[in-house]
């Protein structure tokens, strides 16, 4: 979808100061971008600490991305419920979304990633174009703006 | 075996007027009935395992300040790998202080499973990769201890091991969970370095 340095270009745009990340496949080919960008990559063991890291992070003043796929947004929903409706943090994740451009490969990793969105009640995008990073920074910049939580889905 | 409030009342002791402690389960419902200061979050409710990650979180963005987390030992469990996340990140700032007593105490005090076995936290901890590591079951050796602590910069892992809480102090009502972090944001705000 991105190159590794269209995504460390948008996330300097974006002002994000850490990455707090469980890679897949696609995402993970950006690792070597991600690691010489201004933006700290912070590696989880297990996608439901990302998103209490991220509040940490959050409150303290600095302005994490949380970089998951789809699976790991499934494992983590608690997690993902306390941070978005118990404490109303404005987090925002860039989801990979597997298998979502390949409907050849039956996948309920893809087929559920949108309905889990809407069944969350949350405010998400679709990325399913190599030319929307611009969109994202707006999308990114809106929740914040709101002080909502925010997710991209990014079709793999 | 100590008892846990009074395990928790040492921590309040040492810790400096900057630092930051956030609590957990059990603990976070004793601590506020040792300490009211701005830079306490009882982080109740919440996701179980979820405190060391939010406490590094919080000691990343704030190199400068040193961080406590008190975990139980059941929520230890349910976020093992958080340790390693913690060594990985380089964080330097951060104490894990565990209140280890095999149960999980909040609903009602049923066994983990590692009650019974021989697990040693202070050994998984060193084996990830903290080299400050401590267990204490004694009082007045874990409050020696405390009182240097903070000496070195280097994470820091602390094993207590407590007896089960008092039942009433465990009935402690929880802050609403977004008017506490909200005042939680507004205390990291200030900069004492």
């Amino acid at each position: 979808m991105f190159t590794g340095a269209e995504i460390v270009a948008v996330l300097n745009e974006m002002e994000i100061t850490h990455v707090v990340w469980v890679p897949d496949s696609e995402m993970g080919k950006w690792e070597p971008d991600l690691d010489t960008a201004s933006a700290q990559m912070v590696r989880v063991c297990r996608e439901g600490e990302a998103w209490p890291l991220a509040v940490g992070l959050t409150v303290a003043g600095s302005r994490p991305l949380v970089m998951m796929q789809t699976t790991g947004l499934f494992e983590s929903g608690d997690a993902l419920r306390h941070v978005v409706y118990d404490l109303e943090m404005p987090i925002y994740g860039l989801i990979g979304a597997r298998n979502w451009l390949k409907p050849e490969i039956q996948d309920s990793a893809a087929s559920y990633a949108e309905p889990l969105m809407k069944a969350w009640g949350v405010d998400f995008m679709v990325i399913d174009q190599g030319s929307q990073a611009q969109e994202l920074k707006a999308h990114y910049a809106r929740c914040r703006e709101a002080g909502i939580a925010g997710f991209a889905l990014m079709a793999e | 075996m100590m008892n846990v409030r009074e395990s928790l009342e040492v921590l309040s002791r040492v810790r400096g007027s900057d630092d930051v402690v956030i609590t957990n389960q059990g603990s976070a419902r004793i601590w506020p009935l040792i300490s009211q200061h701005p830079n306490d979050f009882q982080y109740n409710p919440s996701t179980m395992g979820g405190a060391i990650p939010l406490a590094l979180g919080v000691a990343l963005a704030q190199p400068y300040r040193e961080v406590v987390v008190v975990s139980g030992d059941g929520a230890l469990l349910m976020s093992l790998g958080s340790l390693v996340s913690v060594i990985g990140s380089g964080c330097q700032n951060l104490t894990i202080i565990v209140l280890e007593n095999g149960i999980y105490e909040v609903t009602g005090g049923q066994r983990t499973p590692a009650s019974g076995t021989a697990i040693d936290f202070s050994t998984i901890a060193s084996g990830v990769g903290f080299a400050n590591t401590h267990a204490f079951g004694d009082l007045a050796a874990w409050s020696h201890h405390a009182e240097k602590m903070f000496e070195t910069k280097e994470p820091r892992f602390v094993n207590l091991k407590v007896g089960p809480a008092d039942r009433q102090d465990l009935q402690t009502p929880a802050e609403v969970a977004v008017e506490q972090i909200h005042r939680f944001q507004t205390a990291l705000a200030t900069r004492q370095e």
